[in-house]
């Protein structure tokens, strides 16, 4: 027998689906690995990375004021991607969640300034409504070109975020410019009829947080809209075929993507972080982060409310952690990135399985067998 | 006159960090990879090829040192979409993140050991010379022959990238890839290879495009914030060209006039009276416009009956035995 | 069984050959030999894992277990760049070119080569292809030709790059009887040259015709391999399903009602402005099954999807008894309470939602009948639970997203749920593509029961056999064309051969 071709191989093969359990222990694991990984970045920085996650940790709950300013990040960043994720279940790559968080607080405002003297309840609602209509058209636009020509959305709403960023750049140095300033091309804080209630401390979006989870819920998986929405995700043909007016429904769903954006957006102006005041740095990357979390929380409401915590602490504690440790702030974006990365790469592991290939072993036994 | 052959020549520095990205971009589209990672690939390759350049005064290094930070990227980028399968837009927006963090976090360990500012030897190096016979033409020796040494390597690896793909068998194997990896498979061409190779090409091309833009947009110092979004214009840019690093060429000199135009608006309104209105016109519109015009460019190309240039397996990963 | 002693080494010999696909055995300890010089039919079921084993050859798939010995060295055989290496070349069944590209690029560039593209490879391939005598342009983009052309490009790819086995799958499938011949006369020349072939195939008349061994794989086994010249179709046939089987199929005769689908003049247009059905009239009565044959891409794809209303229509007019439905979207055609229902041939692209579960692919057409904003599942639970009783679907519970189950009980699952809809027209497209002799005879069976409650079936076929007995009249479409209409009872294979090439229309065979 010529065993000249004797190799050991690898290769991949897909594996039968896991159960759900299986799954969710595989990701807990992933994180954890995620975090050795950032770990060994640490090490490599002369920092005990124990002590490093340790300050993470604590450091982002030490305090009342630091888990107000922990809530702070979670808010904002959650409700975007409860945005994103509505689109991302259609398979509508919206990658445009920056400019229309960005468009959100643009509406709101405008409602704010323009309707200056209303009591507050009614003009906290005008804002809202104001920045769902406003933010959802923003981003129906780029749902309507890809309906009417097929358009590539995530191209097209990426490069609607510079629009909106500019929009604010526009509006500060234009109309909206704050005479008070004194030459300084800043936009004027909001009147205070116009700020968010606070509530146990903080700004009431925590209270919107838990409606939205609920609704989200609900909306994805008991609902006629959100049954389409899977259909249209699953096969646009499909969709067709059973009768569902498959533009109608990319449109209205991108409408409502866009606006849960928008109200992310509304609300993070109207709020205590911002000191209600609109800034060309108002949406600083949330829109993007927002997106991959999404994608982590593998577009399941609670899967993005503990990614959302997750990266929450991240960033909080490493601006906590990093005066500690005489870092630079980009630690957080670094130790982000790295967890994106094993965790994107984790997802390998549950959809396919490495198979070394004992061939030979094999057609061993199959002499022994024969003889 | 003068008015405009300075305009045309700050377009054309303007427009070359974008032909370097969107150059980049094109080799690795072809591959089949859609990395939207551009942003945080340039970032690598600022912070990259600015280092080097600082610590050895050589530019040669600098530059080799930014492709190979540009590569860094891809590699990870590469690894979790060709050989893991992950999703390619979501990789690529957290290679932005990541790349993005890379270059401020050293960045700011840079500035914190003291102003990082670029030898004399290096700027002498990197300035705008005259090109001699050439450089002495009128109108077109200052606008095409006058720039300084990395405009030119842009063009030539943009030239290069072009014959690659229309006159080599490896550039037509990469066509094959990227258009059908199955049958680019059945022929026998190593898929995952050829995806792996040109997305580390196409990463070192970014990098080196990253470090145009500390090296000579930044004026000899650091700057955080450098890159600033010119890897989402290289990205759209590529649809601009439509997936031909020729056509990038004139794409990237029409988006680099747009960007330079905000700060001459004011010369053009001065020299030419009818042109009066253009001072007028608040900045941010003019940084915009490269945007809207993208946004313009995306949804008439899209209008084209017969599709468009993109690979068409672009944006979906190749496992060979999905049934 | 014969041996031929002065060949000592097979081309190919498989020993014990496994591979799953999650929990489905696709191959079963398979043992299967070619010589050189020699022509092996495989031949077996849809589903029957012919195309999985020689995917196995090709570098495809890696086998779970077993050995494959080429030329009597045991190989492993990673990628189809290692059958490249070893001589071994498989035309897919679905082609697999460069549609962007010329055939003469498709051809050479896996093969070796320099740097550069070679200015002369036009006339390389030109001059190799009228060496096996090909008609062939070698300049025309892969886009631009027909599938009898695609087919042609594969295999100079194969001649080429010095394949000396062979591998063809299915490679009559889309070809006229008349391309089929001239195909077999290539395979007879190149056996004479010594090389070796595999020729996948469920057509009995054509294992006859261009083997000399046959090797019989059911469900994933191979049950024997024999000397064509010592068998018959009948034994051939009993093999392949693994029982006697009567091979007629029950055609139900009765009355023809009214007029229930009447298409008049129809035309379509692709996206690329081509006619793909022209100036199309026929009638679909109640309690009749009307075939409809034609070689692979004739326009029967975009028929029934213009009769659904998923496709546009440029001229002609569709008539549900007196209402027209032509420009009518799936919903509008629904709401005018007509029950249509259309059996697509992309059963998860179309037909079902592959990544929801059986119930909600239950309620696709029907989740908008209840009031408010909230779906129904119980009903839909209800109906997947007898949909899945009374076709006897497999499947771990009802929760199981259709892309997990088998092809058979895919398509049980979209045929229950068309016809718990109590529909009026049924219009199917391939209804039995990939599925076993035994689901296939389920589906005829459930479309006979369908005849006899009154309901016209529309009935898209690629077995002619099959259409010749269970449908009452076949009309014969070619390049969009209805190049005749005729009675099943009064016709032959060999005619319906001729009106699928247009060798002759109908009007000549009534002056016959």
């Amino acid at each position: 027998m010529n065993n000249k071709n004797k190799k050991i191989s690898i290769h991949i093969a897909k594996r039968p689906p896991l159960p759900a359990k299986t799954v969710t222990l595989l990701y807990i694991f992933a994180i954890f690995l995620a975090l050795c990984f950032g770990g060994i970045f640490i090490l490599c920085l002369g920092v005990n990375p124990f002590k490093f996650f340790a300050k993470v940790f604590t450091g982002s709950l030490q305090s009342k004021l630091a888990r107000v300013a922990l809530m702070r990040i979670i808010m904002p960043l959650f409700i975007t991607s409860i945005g994103v994720s509505v689109a991302f279940k259609m398979k509508f790559w919206n990658t445009g969640a920056e400019g229309q968080f960005i468009m959100g607080a643009v509406f709101a405002c405008w409602a704010a300034f323009t309707f200056e003297n209303l009591p507050q309840p009614i003009m906290l609602l005008l804002m809202a409504v104001s920045a769902i209509i406003g933010g959802g058209l923003f981003g129906m636009v780029t749902a309507f070109f890809k309906c009417k020509f097929g358009t590539n959305e995530t191209l097209l709403t990426l490069m609607f975020n510079y629009i909106a960023l500019y929009i604010v750049q526009l509006l500060r140095d234009g109309i909206w410019r704050d005479p008070a300033a004194g030459g300084f091309p800043k936009i004027a804080q909001l009147p205070e009829n116009a700020w968010v209630y606070q509530l146990g401390g903080i700004d009431m979006t925590w209270v919107i947080c838990i409606i939205l989870y609920i609704i989200a819920n609900i909306y994805f998986s008991k609902t006629k809209q959100g049954y389409e929405i899977s259909v249209v995700g699953d096969s646009q043909n499909t969709a067709r075929y059973a009768g569902m007016d498959v533009n109608k429904i990319v449109m209205r769903t991108m409408f409502i993507s866009s606006a849960i954006c928008a109200l992310a957006g509304m609300f993070q102006v109207a709020g205590d972080g911002t000191s209600h005041t609109l800034t060309t740095g108002i949406a600083s990357g949330i829109g993007f982060t927002a997106i991959t979390v999404a994608w982590l929380g593998k577009l399941n409401p609670t899967g993005i409310m503990a990614v959302s915590v997750l990266f929450g602490i991240l960033e909080k504690g490493c601006g906590v952690a990093k005066s500690t440790f005489n870092l630079s702030p980009a630690v957080a974006d670094i130790l982000q990135g790295i967890i994106l990365f094993v965790i994107l790469g984790f997802d390998f592991v549950i959809t396919y399985k490495i198979v070394f290939d004992k061939k030979n072993a094999n057609a061993e036994e199959k002499k022994g067998e024969n003889a | 006159m003068n008015t405009i052959v300075n305009f045309m020549f700050a377009a054309i520095k303007a427009g070359t960090p974008l032909l370097f990205g969107t150059t980049g971009e094109i080799v690795t589209q072809k591959s089949g990879n859609m990395n939207l990672g551009v942003e945080g690939l340039m970032y690598m390759g600022a912070f990259g090829g600015f280092f080097i350049a600082y610590k050895t005064d050589n530019l040669f290094l600098a530059m080799i040192s930014a492709a190979l930070f540009g590569m860094l990227g891809a590699l990870i980028y590469s690894f979790l979409v060709i050989t893991l399968k992950a999703n390619q837009n979501v990789t690529g927006l957290a290679l932005t993140t990541f790349g993005t963090g890379f270059a401020s976090f050293f960045g700011e360990m840079l500035i914190e050991g003291g102003s990082p500012k670029l030898s004399q030897k290096m700027t002498e190096l990197l300035s705008e010379k005259p090109i001699p016979v050439l450089g002495e033409i009128p109108f077109i020796g200052k606008i095409l022959f006058s720039h300084n040494i990395l405009v030119y390597l842009a063009i030539v690896i943009a030239l290069i990238v072009w014959a690659y793909m229309r006159f080599t068998r490896p550039g037509m194997k990469l066509k094959a890839v990227g258009e059908n990896p199955a049958a680019a498979d059945a022929m026998g061409i190593n898929v995952d290879i050829t995806k792996y190779v040109h997305t580390l090409i196409g990463g070192a091309i970014c990098g080196m495009g990253g470090a145009y833009i500390s090296l000579i947009n930044g004026n000899g110092i650091w700057n955080n914030g450098c890159v600033n979004g010119q890897g989402w214009i290289s990205v759209a840019l590529v649809i601009f060209a439509s997936w031909s690093s020729a056509k990038a060429i004139f794409g990237s000199l029409i988006f680099g006039a747009f960007t330079v135009f905000q700060v001459r608006a004011n010369d053009f309104a001065s020299e030419f009276a009818f042109l009066s209105f253009l001072s007028k016109i608040p900045n941010a519109i003019y940084v915009m416009l490269p945007f809207v015009i993208t946004a313009g460019v995306l949804i008439v190309s899209s209008m084209r009956s017969g599709g468009s240039d993109q690979p068409a397996s672009c944006g979906t990963n190749y496992y060979r035995e999905e049934r | 069984m014969t041996i031929d002693n002065t060949n000592t080494n097979y081309a190919i010999e498989l020993k014990g050959i496994c591979k799953s696909f999650g929990t489905v055995k696709a191959n079963d300890n398979i043992d299967l030999t070619v010589r050189f010089g020699e022509i092996l039919a495989l031949l077996g079921e849809n589903g029957s894992g012919k195309t999985t084993l020689m995917n196995m050859l090709s570098g495809i798939y890696h086998p779970d277990g077993g050995s494959i010995y080429v030329d009597g060295n045991e190989v492993s055989i990673q990628s189809p760049e290692d059958a490249k290496r070893l001589g071994i070349g498989m035309v897919h069944q679905h082609f697999k070119l460069v549609d962007v590209m010329t055939a003469a690029d498709n051809i050479t560039l896996g093969g070796k080569g320099g740097l550069f593209v070679k200015k002369d490879r036009f006339k390389e391939i030109k001059e190799l292809s009228e060496k096996y005598s090909f008609e062939l342009d070698p300049e025309k983009l892969v886009m631009n030709m027909s599938v009898s052309e695609k087919q042609t490009v594969e295999i100079l790819k194969l001649m080429y790059n010095g394949a000396r086995i062979l591998i063809l799958d299915e490679p009559t499938a889309v070809l006229t009887p008349q391309e089929t011949e001239k195909l077999f006369d290539i395979l007879r020349n190149m056996k004479k040259e010594g090389c070796a072939i595999i020729i996948i195939t469920h057509k009995l008349n054509e294992v006859m015709s261009i083997s000399d061994r046959v090797t019989i794989l059911h469900k994933g086994k191979s049950v024997q391999t024999v000397n064509t010249a010592e068998t018959n179709p009948n034994e051939l046939t009993e093999l392949m399903v693994g029982h006697p089987m009567q091979l007629s199929i029950r055609r139900v005769e009765c009355e023809k009602g009214e007029n229930i689908l009447h298409v008049h003049n129809l035309t379509l247009e692709n996206s690329d402005g081509a006619e793909v059905i022209k100036k199309l009239s026929f009638d679909l009565y109640e309690g009749e099954i009307l075939g409809v044959a034609g070689v692979a891409g004739s326009g029967q794809k975009e028929l029934c999807e213009a009769i659904a209303g998923l496709y546009p229509i440029k001229k002609g007019a569709v008539l549900y008894r007196d209402m027209n439905i032509e420009g009518k979207t799936p919903r509008e055609i629904i709401d005018l309470g007509i029950s249509m229902s259309f059996i697509p041939e992309d059963r998860l692209g179309m037909g079902l939602a592959a990544s929801l579960d059986i119930v909600d692919n239950m309620m696709l057409k029907t989740y908008r009948d209840k009031k408010g904003i909230f779906v129904d599942r119980v009903t839909a639970e209800e109906l997947a639970n007898k949909v899945v009783e009374e076709l006897e679907v497999k499947t771990p519970d009802v929760h199981t997203p259709v892309r997990q189950l088998s092809g058979g009980n895919v398509q049980k699952v979209l045929l229950g749920r068309e016809i718990a809809a109590d529909p009026s027209v049924i219009i199917t497209a391939y209804a039995v593509r990939g599925l076993d002799i035994n689901s296939s005879y389920t589906i005829y069976d459930a479309l006979n029961e369908q005849k006899e409650r009154g309901v016209g079936v529309l009935f898209i076929g690629e077995d002619l056999d099959v259409m010749l007995e269970l449908c009452d009249r076949i009309m014969v479409l070619c390049h969009g064309q209805c190049s005749g209409i005729v009675e099943a009872k009064e016709t032959t294979k060999e005619y319906l051969g001729l009106l699928m090439t247009a060798s002759v229309t109908e009007g000549e065979n009534d002056e016959q």
